[in-house]
């Protein structure tokens, strides 16, 4: 099993509804957050092009913060999914500073957080991450890539995607449908 | 033109300092780790020679301020953690992989060694020094009659850390400036430059801080040239890299780097330590203090720059 997610950059239209949905959804503390929006804007007025992306934890195959991590907090968990032990982390940094993507932060509580993929208190219910179920334009998909017929399965088919930095050797599992 | 933003706010360093995430903690206990493994390294390596006799205060004064040190520089780390309840799990876990958790396994097995060291030779300080109970003399026997044992034991453990200091940052992929092996070997050197300094700063045999400025001289040589190959080496890889090494050639970190690190912290002490050997007088306290400066800054700059660089994408 691998989950992933995809995120369609031609459909999302940046309302910032799935950074709300996550904060709800996992109790963010004020002020932080699991998930956010990225415009890119390229090009030279009038000829502009915009890309708008819902950017998390890419829950990387081979990925530094497992790696850099001293103690083991932050490890790999079902489907692959990048997770962090609230009771072994010692919030050293260590991972923040290896996450190329910035996708962690201090909770304020003392241990790291980030994006858990909803893993425990929806997917394995059987339902989808907040910020994916609750998008107005349904531009993001998400499943196990070994299943053919997820969504995110179906969708990688028939789309053209990127990975972000891909040459920093993390192998993500969120991909951008462009 | 690119232009990108962030509309719905993040926890990113440029925008929210909470991502920066390492401040003063961090560079001080690399510099205090570093320090205490040139001096350790030192002493270990002139007991091995069997040259004590001419190096009084590398072998047996020097070492008492280390275990100082490297108690400093752990509760630096400490303070730095924000979940100080669970520091403990540090040492219920050994990860290879993370050069954080057997970067504190090399100070656990060099801290203890300091502290014999400085018990077997406390009597250099309290002449009158008498171990109150048979157990302690015997263990003081026990020490002194594997003492060469032990002097091999810290000095490979005193490189090793002494290496660690630099390769805790260059593990990092995710910072493009840190993502190099020199650092490494580079950051030993430093140490082993700041141990000799602190040598230099406590002898009071003038042979010895000869001898240990000549040292400091071939260190500082070869930490300019490992210097100089970095940002070599920066240029010439890829777009990250040459906008990291850019932080230190025009970017906010050149004045600081290049003055009071690369001139005032190594080349200016070393040519006052060789104007010294040419027995030209000049106040031998002014090198190794300059060489201590510029280490500790060295270390600050190399890890707030190292925040500041990242992918671009
Ligand atoms: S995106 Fe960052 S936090 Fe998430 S798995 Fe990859 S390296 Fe770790
Ligand atoms: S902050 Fe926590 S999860 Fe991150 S590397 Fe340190 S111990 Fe691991």
């Amino acid at each position: 099993m691998r989950y992933a997610m995809a995120v369609d950059t031609k459909k999302c239209v940046g309302c910032s509804d799935c950074v709300v949905a996550c904060q709800t959804e996992n109790n963010v503390p004020i002020g932080y957050c699991r998930d956010w929006i990225v415009e890119v804007t390229d090009g030279t007025y009038p000829q502009l092009e915009i890309e708008i992306r819902s950017e998390r934890c890419n829950h990387c195959e081979n990925a530094p913060c497992v790696r850099c991590c001293p103690t083991g907090a932050s490890h790999y968990s079902d489907g692959g999914t990048v997770l962090v032990k609230k009771y072994h982390c010692i919030g050293c940094g260590a991972c923040i500073a290896s996450c190329p993507y910035d996708a962690r932060f201090p909770h304020p509580d003392g241990y790291v957080d980030k994006c858990t993929f909803c893993l425990d208190n929806r997917v394995k219910k059987g339902m989808d991450p907040a910020c994916v179920s609750v998008c107005p334009t349904k531009c993001m998909y998400f499943g196990d890539l070994d299943d053919p017929r997820s969504p995110v399965s179906q969708i990688l088919k028939k789309r053209k995607y990127k990975t972000l930095i891909p040459e920093a050797g993390t192998k993500p599992h969120l991909y951008f449908l462009i | 033109m690119r232009e990108e933003i962030i509309t719905s706010g993040r926890m990113n360093p440029m925008i929210d300092p909470q991502l920066h995430i390492w401040h003063w903690h961090i560079p001080l206990y690399l510099f205090l780790g570093g320090l205490a493994a040139g001096i350790l390294f030192f002493a270990a390596l002139y007991t091995i020679l069997g040259k004590e006799k001419e190096n009084p205060t590398a072998v047996k004064i020097a070492p008492f301020i280390t275990p100082i040190l490297l108690v400093v520089g752990l509760f630096a780390l400490f303070l730095d953690l924000n979940h100080q309840a669970y520091f403990w799990r540090l040492y219920t876990t050994i990860r290879l992989e993370s050069p954080m958790s057997w970067g504190a396994w090399t100070l656990m097995v060099v801290t203890p060694i300091s502290f014999i060291w400085c018990a077997l030779n406390i009597k250099e300080i309290f002449p009158r020094w008498e171990w109150k109970f048979k157990f302690l003399y015997d263990l003081d026997a026990f020490f002194r009659k594997h003492l060469i044992t032990m002097s091999w034991i810290l000095l490979i453990f005193s490189l090793i850390l002494g290496m660690y200091t630099g390769i805790l940052f260059s593990a990092f992929n995710a910072r493009p400036l840190w993502n190099t092996s020199i650092l490494g070997p580079l950051f030993l050197t430093s140490g082993l430059s700041t141990g000799a300094a602190a040598i230099i700063l406590m002898s009071k045999s003038h042979e010895e801080r000869l001898r240990f400025a000549r040292i400091d001289i071939m260190l500082i040589g070869i930490e300019m040239f490992l210097i100089v190959h970095m940002f070599m080496g920066f240029l010439a890889s890829t777009q990250v890299h040459i906008e990291a090494a850019g932080l230190f050639l025009g970017g906010p970190y050149t004045t600081p780097f290049w003055l009071f690190v690369f001139t005032l912290g190594l080349a200016f002490p070393a040519i006052l330590e060789v104007l010294e050997l040419r027995k030209f007088k000049v106040p031998y306290m002014i090198a190794p203090m300059l060489v201590l400066m510029g280490g500790l800054l060295f270390r600050f700059i190399i890890a707030y720059a190292g925040q500041a660089s990242r992918w671009l994408y």
